[in-house]
């Protein structure tokens, strides 16, 4: 019985130590604790270092969705770029794992620090492309898909793009 | 059959295949490019490269390449040594060297035997510091969407489309590693088979262009068995929706129908599904002649209040399924239904299936017309009228080739040594047409004549053939001595001409070769082409005594009928417009259950918007007798519903006795099979909807389908249950099993590591070979009867002073269905007439000129044809303008006042995208 007595006593005693630790609690939303740039949060839609849109409507990020929270539609621009039609996210599904950014092959779909995606009316939670573009570059501010890949659009022909050789003459006969 | 040892395990392996195929056979993963199941071996990418041990002391082996490897008894191989899986590792880090970065805005990704290939060999990085080269792009038409940086080389393409397909106008250019796949100018592909190229391409150098305007990959695709109801051929596809629109069809192997392949106007001709003009709502005309949009229940009740207790006629559609016209006929009664085709092709369709149904020759699959070694193709061009069926007699005609490989001891897969060996030698197919043909250039002879001529023609061959005398006739003399010395001739004929001697012509050539020869050592085959999806079909079910439409309009006029049900038919392409004006005057009500918008449908009182082949389960017989079942693919939006929908319910209200008690398109299939014995086999096209593979059922949607909770979130964030599926075997959803499925079951082919279409063969037992769950449909017309003989018939004929309207179908423009599709669209000529050029001479015209049919003001450009039989003026049934005329009938033409030529420039400049600089 002395021991059960020594066991809780030593309990109240532990627990009133606390009250002389600094409180981890802050004062949220006045107080808003620092959150990493790279903290997984609402996504956002980004634009590459020329200001053009960087979704290529790939659907890596739909099918790399485990909640499958995430449904576009390609289409083609006049300039011979590939680019979302529709782009839409159900955040009321989404988990913020991140799986879209680490498929995504061209930095478009990034995960931000902000968390406060709070709504009364859960329709309110469904973003369309225009909610979810920005038009900065996010986290990544350098790369552009399109000067690497190969296909020709506006302002960048064939044989433009980074590694490239200017287009093949089939024409000629030189070695 | 040998066994072979691949590393250290014993396989028993076909006679006669090469350790590739045995491999992939066997489950075994080999990568591979150049080598295609259909198209043989070449060996030019070396990326199926095997180490070959000579006996079992040989520990070092040799690299020899898979597919270039016939399999002998105990030959010894290792696939996964290091040898050679480091030589496939060089091989494809080296054909990766200037392959683009290029996969996330590449129509084949996630779908490209490229990436397969790649991931399976486990190359990872690429070394090379070098530059990548580049290719400029051309424009190759609206079908297909060309990419040459993606190339790889592998010379599949020009091996499909010149060698398989017989085209002139792709080949490789440049030397060394400037090698370039295209044409020598831009400009649309010629071939009406060229769509293949984006199935045969193993990554992504060709592209679906009406696809990659609204892309979807593969994973992301819905998809079902279906059919194509393009022609009468058949062809199994498989449609891909997203978001309630039709993407893509692609092929559904079918060993004994399509193969590997289909022609331009299956692979493009769906996108009438998507289209504007599709009804979306029940309409009711009010009294102010306008249409008001009804839900369906009111459509309904109004369908049966114009229907029940009134005296009622149906037309039915050679391209709707057997079980509705079944459901019209069984409403309005057998002697008031019209099978819904012309008056002209009425009788040519009645005789043609009275023929395949009498003949002692074969009706032969296409693998069977794959087989013939003689030729004689009888009025129609099948490249425009069933084109997959010129497609495999491109093949037939190189039977020649594999024989004198045979004595060569060479084996059929390697492609260039028999391409090398048998050249131009071909077995021989000789043309009677009227005029030139696409097959022209394989054929040994061609003749051109009158469609009365033709049927003389091959009534004079068979009278050679039963040693009759001949002497009056060189050239059908030389045909019989052709036919007679073949193994297994075949007659093609078809109703396009709308000549029933020509028919008969073509069963009595066909009977005397089977009369001819008792033993069995000849296997004659009688093909006849008839010219929609469901014409044999409705032939069947109509049988010999079914009205024709001036039956119906004569009895309108007497005031015999009060309400007229059209069922999927626009009847102004099926009769002058006064001819139908007069039918849709005389009745008092008019219901027209379409899909689409169409003249008739402006005509009706109550419009029924019916889903289409797409959307809907039926079944369709094939001009070869085959029943085949397709399924919807994806639920039809809006009010659309399926014809056998609103016509089972018509009938239930009706308290039709046979109809009250069916509730499921399994027992209208059945109540169908047994009201009509013809039909009886319709049943075996497919499993019922009970079937289950494995206990559950099978998925449209791949496992990886994605989206699910985002897709309609834009209407409500509340996601509803999966569509339920209660009539057939398969799930609007990603749960089930794709796999040992029957042929007719298959929604889609993939496998794990097997991406691309390529993972077909892990659905087949043998690569190549059938599908492992069976052969999909069900013949209903097997050679048996008696031997009877037509008699020499007399063809008809027209005053010899007039011209005579020759139809001559075109592959863009001459269905109904796909001419509403966007590619197709493109393609569509303008209406034209084809003259022959001593024609043109009298008349005093020149190609581009005008000219006007006696009797209308409609205005035709003159197109002139020094192959056509003189006499005869050719159009093509279906193109806008070309509507309303009468096939076969005598005309008179003259030069069109005022009619403005065509800029040359526009003519000639094919197709720019964007402009015409």
């Amino acid at each position: 019985m002395w021991e059960a007595i020594r066991s809780q006593l030593v309990t109240m005693w532990t627990i009133l130590q606390h009250t002389f630790t600094r409180s981890e609690t802050v004062q949220y939303p006045e107080e808003k604790p620092y959150l990493a740039p790279r903290y997984r949060g609402r996504i956002v839609l980004t634009c590459d270092p020329d200001g053009e849109e960087r979704c290529v409507a790939c659907n890596l990020c739909a099918v790399a969705c485990p909640v499958d929270c995430i449904a576009l539609q390609q289409a083609t621009k006049e300039d011979g770029r590939w680019y979302p039609e529709f782009f839409r996210i159900n955040f009321s599904r989404c988990i913020m794992c991140g799986m879209c950014e680490e498929a995504c092959p061209t930095n478009a779909i990034q995960l931000t620090p902000d968390f406060e995606m709070c709504e009364y009316d859960r329709q309110s939670m469904v973003y369309e492309k225009e909610h979810l573009q920005i038009a900065g570059t996010g986290k990544y501010h350098d790369y552009n898909y399109y000067r690497v890949a190969g296909m020709a659009i506006a302002g960048k022909d064939k044989g433009e793009a980074k590694n490239e050789a200017p287009p093949i003459d089939v024409k000629s006969l030189m070695p | 059959m040998p066994k072979i040892r691949i590393d250290n395990q014993e396989y028993e392996v076909p006679e006669g295949a090469n350790l590739l195929e045995s491999c992939l056979s066997a489950g075994l993963d080999l990568p591979y490019f150049c080598w295609h199941p259909a198209m043989g071996s070449v060996g030019a990418c070396r990326q199926c490269a095997v180490v070959q041990y000579q006996n079992e002391e040989d520990t070092r082996g040799r690299i020899v390449m898979g597919c270039m490897t016939p399999v002998t008894e105990g030959a010894i191989f290792s696939l996964t040594g290091d040898k050679a899986s480091g030589f496939r590792q060089a091989v494809i880090e080296s054909l990766m060297l200037n392959h683009p970065h290029d996969c996330a805005v590449c129509a084949e990704g996630g779908e490209c035997h490229l990436q397969d290939m790649t991931v399976m060999v486990g190359h990872r990085d690429r070394r090379y510091r070098g530059l990548k080269k580049t290719h400029r792009n051309q424009y190759l038409g609206p079908l297909v969407h060309h990419e040459m940086n993606r190339c790889i080389t592998c010379y599949r393409c020009t091996r499909y489309y010149r060698d398989y397909a017989g085209g002139t106008d792709l080949a490789a250019m440049a030397s060394h590693d400037h090698v370039f796949f295209g044409r020598h100018d831009e400009g649309t592909l010629q071939s009406e088979f060229a769509g293949n190229l984006v199935e045969v391409c193993p990554t992504g150098v060709f592209t679906d262009k009406t696809l990659v305007g609204q892309y979807t990959r593969k994973w992301d695709l819905q998809s079902a068995p279906s059919v194509c109801v393009g022609c009468a051929v058949g062809c199994n596809t498989v449609p891909g929706e997203r978001y309630g629109k039709v993407k893509r069809v692609h092929n559904r192997f079918n060993a004994e129908v399509n193969g590997y392949f289909l022609c331009d106007r299956g692979r493009y001709g769906s996108g009438y599904v998507n289209s504007d003009t599709r009804l979306p709502y029940p309409g009711m005309r009010g009294a102010e002649g306008r249409f008001t949009a009804l839900n369906h229940h009111d459509a309904l009740a109004e369908f049966e209040r114009l229907t029940v207790g009134r005296r009622v006629a149906g037309i039915g559609s050679p391209r709707a399924s057997v079980e509705a016209n079944f459901l019209l006929r069984s409403l309005v009664g057998s002697d008031s239904f019209a099978p819904g085709v012309s008056e002209q092709e009425q009788p040519s369709l009645q005789r043609a299936t009275a023929l395949m149904r009498s003949t002692p020759a074969r009706v032969p699959s296409l693998a069977d017309i794959e087989s013939a070694d003689a030729i004689l193709v009888l009025g129609d061009d099948v490249t425009h009228t069933a084109p997959r069926v010129a497609l495999a007699l491109r093949q037939s005609v190189r039977n020649r080739a594999y024989e004198l490989a045979a004595d060569m001891k060479l084996q059929p897969w390697q492609d260039a040594a028999i391409r090398n060996l048998a050249q131009e030698q071909r077995s021989p197919l000789v043309s009677v047409t009227p005029g030139s043909t696409r097959l022209d250039d394989v054929a040994e002879r061609t003749l051109h004549l009158a469609p009365g001529e033709i049927a003389e023609f091959a009534f004079a061959v068979a009278a050679a053939l039963s040693g009759g005398d001949s002497a009056g006739n060189p050239e059908a003399a030389a045909v019989a001595q052709m036919l007679r010395d073949a193994r297994r001739p075949l007659i093609i004929a078809g109703t396009s001409l709308c000549e029933e001697a020509l028919l008969d012509g073509a069963a009595a050539v066909a009977g005397a070769l089977v009369s001819r020869e008792a033993d069995g050592t000849r296997a004659p085959m009688l093909s006849l082409v008839v010219p929609e999806a469901n014409s044999l079909g409705q032939a069947l079910l109509c049988g010999d005594d079914a009205p024709d439409l001036a039956t119906l309009t004569a009895r309108a006029e007497a005031g015999e009928i009060e309400t007229l049900i059209v069922l999927e038919n626009d009847l102004y392409r099926r009769g002058t417009g006064e001819e139908i004006d007069r039918l849709l005057d005389a009745v008092t009500t008019v219901i027209v259950l379409d899909g689409m918008d169409s003249a008739t449908c402006s005509r009706a009182d109550l419009v029924l918007p019916a889903a289409s082949a797409i959307e809907s389960e039926g079944t369709v017989v094939s001009m070869e007798g085959r029943a085949q079942r397709y399924y919807p693919v994806f639920v039809p939006g809006d009010e659309r519903h399926s014809s056998l929908y609103w016509l089972l319910c018509c009938l239930k209200a009706a308290d039709h006795k046979h109809f009250v008690d069916i509730n499921h398109v399994d027992e209208v299939i059945a109540a169908c099979a047994s009201a009509v014995p013809a039909l009886a086999g319709i049943v075996d096209a497919a499993p019922g909807g009970s079937y289950r593979s494995h206990g559950v059922r099978i998925p449209r949607q791949p496992h990886r389908y994605s989206g699910r909770t985002a897709m309609r979130a834009n209407i409500s964030v509340h996601e509803p249950k999966q569509p339920q599926d209660e009539e057939s075997p398969l799930a609007y959803s990603m749960e089930g099993l794709n796999r040992d499925e029957p042929g007719s079951l298959l929604p889609f082919v993939w496998s794990p590591g097997w991406n691309s279409n390529q993972s077909l063969h892990k659905f087949q037992d043998e690569v190549g070979g059938a599908l492992s769950g069976g052969t999909a449909g069900a013949r209903l017309i097997e050679a048996a009867g008696p031997t009877t003989v037509p008699e020499a018939a007399t063809p008809s004929s027209i005053d010899a002073a007039t011209l005579e309207l020759i139809p001559r179908p075109a592959i863009f423009g001459s269905d109904e269905l796909s001419a509403r599709s966007a590619g197709v669209r493109d393609l569509m000529p303008d209406a034209y007439l084809e003259l022959s050029v001593a024609d043109a001479k009298t008349l005093g015209v020149e190609a581009g000129d005008g000219v006007v049919l006696g009797g209308s003001d409609t205005a035709f450009e003159v197109r002139i044809d020094p192959s056509l039989r003189r006499g005869c003026v050719a159009y093509a049934p279906g193109l806008n303008g070309c509507i309303g005329l009468v096939p076969r009938s005598g005309v008179s033409l003259s030069m069109a006042p005022d009619w403005k030529r065509r800029d040359a420039d526009l003519i000639a400049r094919d197709g720019q995208e964007g402009s015409l600089s």
